[in-house]
Order: structure tokens, then sequence, then C-alpha cells
């Protein structure tokens, strides 16, 4: 299946530690920047559908044991606003059930305004200019 | 292996307080009898009413099941155990006074001893423990675990704290280090209301409530980690009903995927814990009547190595000599009456070896 380029945000419009939703061929897509690093989850989880844009983003509770409590990864999970449930935002996957539940992920890149200017793109609300870095999903 | 099934809950019964004392303290005993000390029956059994035990199984003058004669010919030759497992239901483990607890249940454990396990060699027996007192309970633990009739530690559902807090941990590591399951049987030693809402007017509501008091000591023993930390530890549910479960850890697991961070040691989904750490005693079994039902329930459980067979005797839970529920398959019932006991209860193993 070949896939077209959507260009979906100028990096500056999603700084580190925040994210958007954005909008490709009638889905809605949650678009993370994570230290510099973009990923691009459909904004629905897997298990009722609620809207993963407007869920906390938070860290990974774990423990050596009971008693013990220890925050790592901050930033790198986000929890359904319905029913709690944790995805890793690197990988889709649910925290609890990582091999069953999962959201769909997309691939997503930055690129340059002037390679994207050769073409083809799709830039709905975008002017792309040469100058620019971009955020682009293949889909 | 074949050593024949397991009933995994019979009730001797302590007649009268005065058989205790020959294994009290001079102090203890004259205590008891200036204090004029008798009965001490838990609220939650009392011997006159219909559960306590079935009709054709209580005696005229003695309380029911106060006599190795009576249990001979009414549930050992009937159903034919090799092994039956001697609970104890008694007040001893509600008394206030941790020292007068922790005497009484030395004096409890010591009577099985003598007028049951050493008469009988099909019977075996639960450790009585003054639980609420963690620091004395241990000390009988490991009094008695030398003994290898005694194949666990047996608590009441109605503690005065919930079960997996860490004050009862020091019991749950002796137990574990003494391949000793904890027994949770049915009854309350009477520190709070005997149902989430407060006390109810009637015994019958009290009964029935104690799936609420199981319930809560499940979630607590799991999410207090205890089976993180224990991790060979087993526990059986006695006497709690059956059927409650799955939609109960079904909510539970529920509940988990949204709030887990709050008990991050917990490594896998309530169910699981359930699963490899929980068991079940099959009277009451709380179903309908009809075999079908009870598949469905036993299938819900997603496990066939959790329910322990027990005919409860002498408690009124069943008519008849048929104590497994109806619809059972022989191969599952082999499960429950043979396998599942000799694993669940390790010092069984070593006799059928």
């Amino acid at each position: 299946m070949t896939t077209t380029k959507h260009v979906v945000a100028t990096i500056e419009e999603v700084p580190p530690g925040q994210h958007k939703k954005v909008h490709v061929k009638g889905r809605d897509i949650a678009l993370f920047n994570l230290n510099g690093e973009f990923y691009a989850l459909g904004d629905k989880c897997p298990h009722e559908a609620g809207s993963l844009c407007t869920g906390k983003v938070v860290g990974l509770a774990i423990s050596k044991e009971p008693g013990d409590y220890q925050l790592v990864r901050p930033g790198e999970f986000v929890k359904c606003p319905w029913h709690g449930w944790e995805f890793d935002i690197r990988t889709g996957q649910s925290y609890c059930d990582p091999q069953k539940t999962r959201v769909r992920m997309y691939e997503s890149h930055v690129e340059n305004g002037d390679e994207l200017a050769k073409g083809p793109y799709v830039a709905e609300t975008f002017k792309v200019s040469v100058d620019q870095q971009y955020v682009v999903i293949e889909l | 292996m074949d050593v024949g099934p397991v009933d995994c809950d019979i009730h001797p019964n302590v007649p009268e307080t005065h058989v205790l004392m020959p294994f009290l303290s001079d102090y203890w005993r004259e205590q008891i009898t200036t204090r004029a000390i008798d009965g001490l029956d838990l609220n939650t059994y009392p011997p006159k009413t219909p559960l306590y035990a079935r009709k054709d199984w209580r005696p005229e003058k003695a309380k029911a099941a106060s006599t190795l004669e009576l249990l001979r010919t009414q549930a050992l030759d009937r159903f034919n155990p090799r092994f039956a497992i001697c609970n104890i239901v008694y007040g001893a483990q509600a008394v206030f006074n941790g020292d007068l607890s922790a005497a009484l249940c030395s004096a409890v454990n010591d009577w099985i001893i003598q007028e049951w396990l050493n008469k009988d060699a099909r019977l075996r027996a639960s450790i009585i423990v003054p639980f609420n007192d963690p620091e004395l309970a241990v000390d009988e633990i490991e009094k008695r675990a030398g003994d290898h009739r005694f194949v666990q530690v047996m608590l009441l559902t109605g503690s005065e704290m919930p079960l997996g807090r860490r004050q009862f941990w020091p019991i749950y590591r002796a137990a574990e280090r003494h391949g000793l399951p904890i027994g949770i049987h049915a009854g309350a030693t009477a520190r709070h209301a005997s149902t989430y809402t407060g006390w109810p007017s009637h015994y019958i509501e009290e009964y029935s409530a104690q799936a609420q008091s199981f319930q809560g000591q499940l979630l607590s023993l799991i999410y207090e980690g205890v089976f993180v930390k224990f991790p060979a530890l087993k526990v059986v549910l006695i006497e709690s009903g059956v059927t409650w479960l799955p939609s109960f850890t079904s909510r539970a697991d529920h509940t988990w995927r949204a709030l887990r961070a709050e008990v991050p040691w917990l490594d896998r989904a309530p169910s699981q814990f359930v699963r490899d750490h929980i068991r079940l005693t099959t009277q009451p079994f709380d179903a309908p009547e009809d075999g079908a039902t009870v598949r469905r329930i036993i299938d819900l459980l997603d496990s066939d190595s959790m329910l322990l067979f027990a005919s409860d005797y002498p408690h009124w839970q069943f008519d008849g000599d048929d104590a497994l529920p109806p619809g059972i398959s022989d191969e599952l019932a082999r499960k429950i009456m043979v396998d599942n006991p000799l694993a669940t209860y390790p010092r069984l193993r070593e006799l059928a070896q």
C-alpha cells in the first residue's frame, strides 16, 4: 500500500513534553513530543475509545517489593481519561496487558521544509516553507 | 499417588471450656474458674442455631461433633476420607486479652493433639493462633510446627485489621517457612460490626454477609503485596462460599488497570494472584442445585486447581451423603478431592509419598 506524507505540525507547535491532536485521512491522531522525538498514536483508547489527547501524561510507577515506590520514565505514558488505562507513548502498548492491548501507532518523523518542498505531500492547514521543520505522518 | 479423598474442613467442637483446663497454667485455670468463663463459642457460630449442626448430626444432649465417636460414625466412616483436617472454630481466637487468647489457643491445640490426632490416624489439624496479636501467634506456630499432623495455620475472617496489613506478616513468614498454608475460616473476633454497613438485625444477615468480609480480606492480602513478599504462601478460604469469587475478581482486575500505580508491586492482575495463591473449600458452594450452573461457575474460576473438597461437618450445608456440588465430572472430582488438597498442603504429601 502506498502512503502519503501528511504534514501535521511545525516542530515549534509541539514542544517537548507536549502533545497535539491532529487529523489525517479522517482519523484523530495524538501527536506526542518526548524529548524531541515525535510519536503518533491513534487518539482512541482500545478499551472504549476514550480520547488519549485529553488524558494525563504520567511516568511509570514501579516497585522492587511492597512498600517500595519508584517513578521511572517520567512523561512517557498517557492515562486514558475514562478508565485510567496506561499506555506507553513510545509503543502504544498497555502497561497492564502489553501483548493484547495496544493503541494504533502511525509512522511519524521530522522533515526539513526544503526536503518536503520536493513533494509529494499533503498539508491541509499548512503552507510549507523551506526554512522550517515539520512533523510528518505517513498514512 | 493414590491416597483417597481429603476432607479439608471438619469441625470437632470444644464441648466446654473445662476440657482445656489440663492444658492451662495454674494462673489461667484459676482465672477461668473465678471468672466463671465457660462456653466461649464464637458469636458467629451459636451452637443452637440450625447452621451449627445438621439435624441428623445433632446429638440430644452433647454439643454436635464434640466426641470422636460422633465424628467417626457421622463423618469419617461416611465420607471415608484418607485425611480430614480439623478446624476448631472457637472463641479462643477472639478473646481481647492477647495473653489469655494465646493461652486458650495453645490449650486448644494441646487438646486437639490429645483427644483427636492421637486417637485417629486419619485426622490432621490447623494450628489455632491468637492472630490479632501476631507476635504471640508466631510463638504458637513455632511451638506446633514440628508436629506435621498440623498442616495449616487458621485465622478467622473477622480480624482486628485487614489481614494483608504488614503487622500480620510475621505470621505469613512463619507459615511459609514451615510449609503451612494459611486457612481463613468464616467467623469473627467481634472487633467491628459484622457487615460493611453496620450491625445487622438478624443472624441470617450476618452469616450471609461473611462473604463481604472474605472479599475485603482477599483484596487486602493481594494489594498489600502479601503474595509478592511470600511467593510460596497459599491461602485457603474456608467456608467462604465460592460463587461470589469470579465476578468479584473481574471487578478487581478492572480496578487494577485504572489504579495500579497505588500498588506498583503488583506485577500481575489480581485474578492471577487468586489463581496462584487462593484456594477455597467446597462447602458451602452457594450455587443453585443444578449441575449446569455449577459447571459454568467453575469455568469462570478459570482454574481447576482452586477448589478443595470439604464436608464442613457438622455444619448444615447439605443433606444426605453427597457433599460435592452437582454437575462435577469424575475427573474434576478427583482433582478437588485428592490432587488439589495434596498440592495445597505439603504436609499431606509427606505421608502420601
